[in-house]
């Protein structure tokens, strides 16, 4: 398959990840497709690292996976300490800004 | 064979990405997200990245999953029932700026004109993609990225802790300070103490008796002692 | 030489600034001013402004006759792109003239006035706006340009209206305030029009330079130059009551008598007359405007003539009079027999203010009852008022040897010497004559003689009548004798010295002035004015005949006697006459009591009009285009653009974090497509 298949199924991943970060309200969810996007940007890098011939890509791909993990981390932390306090999971319920 | 393991991987990955968006309870949107991973996995293989493979399944899959399998558990059982007032207008736009970004990255990278893209690759050295060449790329030319990277990862795993620190009760709890980070816990530092439920046998600076009245009670959460 | 014009010109400006200095300091003094002092006050400045200006006679005299225009400039006003606006008074013959017969007359107003006005409330307010009002006069014919004239003819209607309703608690004063001052002010703009229309070709305001130009820049019956003349005309009718703008001046005798004597016999509507004569070199540049104003003039004086003639209040037949004979001075400055108009201008200042003075007397001794109908007999109680009112009705009347006759004779004489269309003019003259002096002695033989009312018994006896419960001569309306209505106290002359000496003087004036001006014996005026008309065709030439001057004084003395014989035949020897003949000229009569109907054509024309115009621009332009398109409007559309943008803030993250997706697609877009 030409590298082009693989550039589809990116782009395809990443707008679906971005209309469920649009439309969910769970922030857990949000952060899942949150998820989405990353893997979807690994995919794209490592099929670039596949058509130049070079590992760059990859060593992008695995710096990338590491910062999902990290981000993953503190934002489950956040999402925890928010349920702890009774706040609602919803962020829908974020309105300060309306008007 | 290529082509038909490509077709299968690309489309579980696809049914993955949908899952996860589309199911409404959250901890189906993990488990889809997870054989997401797995078919992203067999595609880097199908391109070669041996050990990109290998680090997701491992890693991604392995650990950053479960964190979140822990975490659903922990929180967010329920079925999110869509609000009509913020609902369908919102839906509508997402889903059209959505389509949009779709259209404007396929133009961008499909139609770019370059001519790589539809070969199936440069031509390869030896040992492209295997362990060996990714950690003489690691420690060599991407030796400053590499060690930010688990400097990012003690920053993380440091902030994690803070936020998950039990204060008192509901309210915003006193400053933390450094002294008291590094005092050692009144009991013996037990899960049940975090959750402030009465152990019982531990010393009086225990969570007093009773459920306190900023204690959650989150439905779905199991609540068996882990002490 | 140079001495002597200084001292012109500070004689000018003494004479000009002293009454302004009177009414200062009386609405300054208003609380301390004991009895009669405001009234002691004003008199003095007027004096004083009455000495400055014979004094500047006789500078004026002393300099040679080429000499006599005196330009006495305090300041420039404005000295931009073409505008010569200074505050410049010209002193020559002319408006020394005109500055003698107003601060004359207005002194002895000024004094019988003392005496009247006390115990009215609002003396000193009286004596500070009638000073006011002799300065805006002395103002208006000082003036040496067209700006200082415009300005002293705004103050002059501004000073009519405060004094017309000086008793400002009365309804029926405050309505013809206004009246006089919204038609006074319809004549400032034909005014202020009149002058641009000139002003846009001489490129000059004042009257000097202008007069100088006018024969180089306008040519005969130049377009701009007769719209120009017939606007400043509109101004003249305007403030001199001429037809068809004269209906405020019966309703102005709402105000004090002393105000009727000063601004509507003397002074203010005689300003027309001194523009007309003032502008002389433009109006004889411009036939066709001087033919309007002789042929108004005419106009006016026999419609006056003829509803004076079935007036029952007192006052408003002298008004009507008044009318009439400015008719003949604006007949007369407007066919060029500038000497005779001006000349009958003053012998009608003193006679009657003399009238209305006499007037006012009799109406005291009626505790302010002002109706024909209700007096008779005075002759036996008011013996000194009944000699005035004599003295003025024969000069009035034109009876040979009193001033009247000298002054209006030698209009009509002067008229007719014109030779053209004018003689239609001088017969309409001496048939208004005629009536002239029908009415006059209608009028004194009502009030004086007959079998004596009761008022006049009661006189005789010793005692002023007196009643407790004052109420308003038209209206009928009980009043109280606080500040803003007449006072409780009434003044006739016979009790009253400042009273007497201002009647006196006056008469004397009446019935002697004549002699100032006999035609070919004594042209004293004629003289004196002469430098100002120098280069004017009709002072020089125009002049008739022996024979005919010497008809003309025969036809009208013959005339004047023959209106007051009828008079007493029909009011006197055959009481009842007069109620004969009303009932078979019924539709005649009618239109002479209902003053020709201008009332009500006025109020069909104009006020209705512009009353239903007012209702449309309240109801559909004010509310509907204003307030609905425009404020609304534009309110409107920002309120609903704010709106709009007001929707993007729902409050929701996604929704921004949507919006942040789309900007970055639209940016890539753009690149993508420029690419």
């Amino acid at each position: 398959m030409s590298i082009g298949w693989y550039l589809a199924i990116s782009a395809l991943v990443f707008c679906i990840g971005a209309g469920g970060v649009l439309t969910r309200r769970n922030p857990l969810v949000i952060l899942l497709c949150l998820e989405l996007m990353l893997n979807a940007a690994n995919l794209a890098l490592v099929a670039f690292s596949r058509m130049h011939g070079n590992g760059d890509g990859q060593i992008f791909a695995i710096i990338v996976m590491v910062v999902a993990a990290c981000e993953v981390t503190v934002g489950l932390g956040v999402i925890v300490a928010m349920f702890r306090r009774r706040l609602p999971i919803d962020v829908d319920e974020l309105r300060a800004l309306q008007g | 064979m290529d082509v038909v393991l490509f077709f299968i991987a690309g489309i579980g990955a696809i049914a993955g990405a949908i899952g996860v968006v589309a199911l409404r309870n959250p901890f189906y949107s993990v488990l889809s997200l997870v054989a997401h991973l797995f078919a992203l996995a067999v595609l880097f293989l199908l391109l070669l990245a041996q050990f990109v493979a290998a680090a997701q399944i491992v890693v991604y899959a392995g650990a950053v999953m479960v964190l979140y399998v822990f975490v659903v558990a922990y929180i967010g059982g329920q079925d999110q029932p869509v609000r009509p007032q913020a609902g369908g207008r919102l839906t509508a736009l997402a889903i059209l700026a959505a389509a949009c970004l779709f259209a404007v990255l396929i133009i961008a990278t499909l139609g770019s004109g370059l001519s790589a893209i539809d070969s199936e690759g440069a031509r390869l050295g030896e040992g492209f993609g295997q362990p060996g060449a990714i950690g003489e790329l690691l420690l060599t030319r991407f030796l400053l990225p590499f060690e930010v990277a688990s400097f990012l990862l003690l920053v993380a795993a440091v902030g994690a802790v803070v936020l998950a620190r039990r204060r008192g009760g509901a309210g915003a709890g006193e400053g933390l300070t450094v002294a008291e980070l590094f005092r050692a816990p009144d009991g013996v530092g037990s899960m049940r103490e975090a959750l402030g439920r009465p152990t019982g046998t531990n010393a009086p600076a225990d969570a007093p008796a009773g459920p306190r009245e900023g204690l959650p009670t989150p439905s779905g959460v199991s609540t068996e002692d882990r002490a | 030489m140079r001495y002597i014009v200084t001292s012109v010109k500070t004689f000018a400006w003494i004479c000009l600034l002293a009454p302004l200095a009177g009414c200062v300091l009386n609405a300054l003094l208003y609380r301390v001013a004991r009895g009669r002092a405001a009234g002691v006050i004003g008199t003095l400045f007027l004096f004083v402004s009455f000495a400055a200006a014979i004094a500047a006679f006789f500078s004026l005299q002393d300099l040679g006759a080429e000499e006599r225009h005196v330009r006495a400039i305090a300041w420039d006003l404005a000295n931009t792109v073409g505008v010569d606006a200074q505050l410049g008074l010209l002193v020559d013959p002319l408006s020394v003239f005109m500055a003698l017969v107003v601060s004359g007359v207005s002194a002895l107003i000024h004094l019988y006035s003392v005496a009247y006005m006390d115990s009215d409330r609002g003396y000193s307010r009286f004596f500070s706006y009638l000073n006011f009002f002799v300065f805006s006069m002395l103002l208006l014919v000082l003036a040496g340009n067209f700006l200082l004239l415009i300005v002293g003819w705004a103050f002059v209607g501004a000073a009519s209206y405060l004094l017309i309703s000086f008793w400002y608690r009365r309804e029926t004063a405050t309505k013809a305030g206004i009246k006089a001052f919204v038609i006074n002010v319809l004549g400032d703009v034909g005014l202020v029009l009149g002058t641009f229309f000139i002003f846009r070709h001489t490129g000059s305001l004042d009257f000097l330079n202008t007069f100088g130009q006018a024969g180089e820049v306008f040519s005969r019956n130049d377009g701009d130059l007769v719209a120009g003349l017939v606007l400043l005309l509109l101004g003249a009718f305007a403030k001199s009551a001429q037809v068809p703008l004269h209906t405020w001046l019966p309703d102005a005798m709402e105000g004090p008598t002393p105000v009727s004597a000063l601004i509507h016999a003397a002074t203010m509507v005689t300003a027309g007359v001194y523009l007309i004569a003032r502008m002389w070199p433009l109006f004889e540049l411009a036939p066709a405007a001087a033919a309007v104003g002789a042929i108004i003039g005419t106009v006016t004086l026999f419609i006056a003539a003829t509803i004076a003639l079935t007036q029952t209040d007192l006052k408003r037949v002298i008004a009507y009079s008044t009318m009439s004979q400015i008719g003949y001075m604006v007949l007369a400055v407007s066919s060029g027999a500038y000497v005779a108009g001006l000349f009958h201008l003053m012998t009608h200042a003193l006679f009657k203010a003399l009238l209305f003075m006499a007037a006012g007397s009799v109406i005291a001794a009626m505790a302010g009852v002002q109706n024909l109908d209700r007096m008779g007999g005075f002759r036996r109680a008011m013996p000194f008022t009944f000699g005035c009112f004599v003295v003025g009705g024969l000069a009035l009347a034109g009876v040979p040897p009193f001033s009247g006759f000298f002054s209006k004779d030698e209009i009509l004489a002067y008229v007719a010497a014109r030779e053209d269309w004018h003689v239609v003019l001088a017969v309409v003259g001496y048939v208004a004559a005629f009536l002239t002096a029908v009415y006059t002695f209608r009028m004194i033989f009502r009030a004086f003689l007959g079998e004596p009312v009761e008022e006049a018994r009661e006189l005789e006896a010793g005692h002023l009548h007196h009643v407790d419960v004052h109420t308003n001569p038209v209206s009928g309306e009980v009043e109280d004798t606080d500040v803003g209505f007449p006072g409780a106290d009434h003044h006739i002359a016979e009790r009253e010295m400042p009273m007497k000496v201002a009647m006196a003087l006056l008469a004397v004036g009446a019935a002697v002035a004549g002699f100032l001006q006999i035609p070919d014996v004594t042209e004293v005026v004629h003289d004196f004015l002469e430098p100002t008309f120098a280069g004017s065709v009709y002072f020089e030439d125009l002049h008739p005949s022996g024979g005919l001057t010497a008809l003309g004084l025969i036809v009208g003395t013959v005339l004047a006697l023959g209106g007051i014989a009828l008079a007493h035949l029909i009011w006197v020897r055959r009481p009842g006459t007069a109620e004969r003949i009303r009932e078979r000229m019924v539709p005649l009569y009618r239109l002479s009591l209902n003053k020709w109907y201008f009332d009500e054509l006025i109020d069909l024309v104009v006020v209705r009009p512009a009353r239903h115009l007012g209702g449309v621009a309240q109801s559909v332009v004010e509310r509907v285009i204003i307030d609905g398109g425009v404020t609304g409007g534009a309110s409107g559309a920002v309120r609903a653009g704010s709106a709009a943008v007001r929707a993007v803030q729902t409050g929701f993250l996604r929704y921004y974090v949507a919006l942040i997706v789309i900007g970055l697609v639209v940016v890539a877009a753009y690149f993508l497509l420029q690419s």
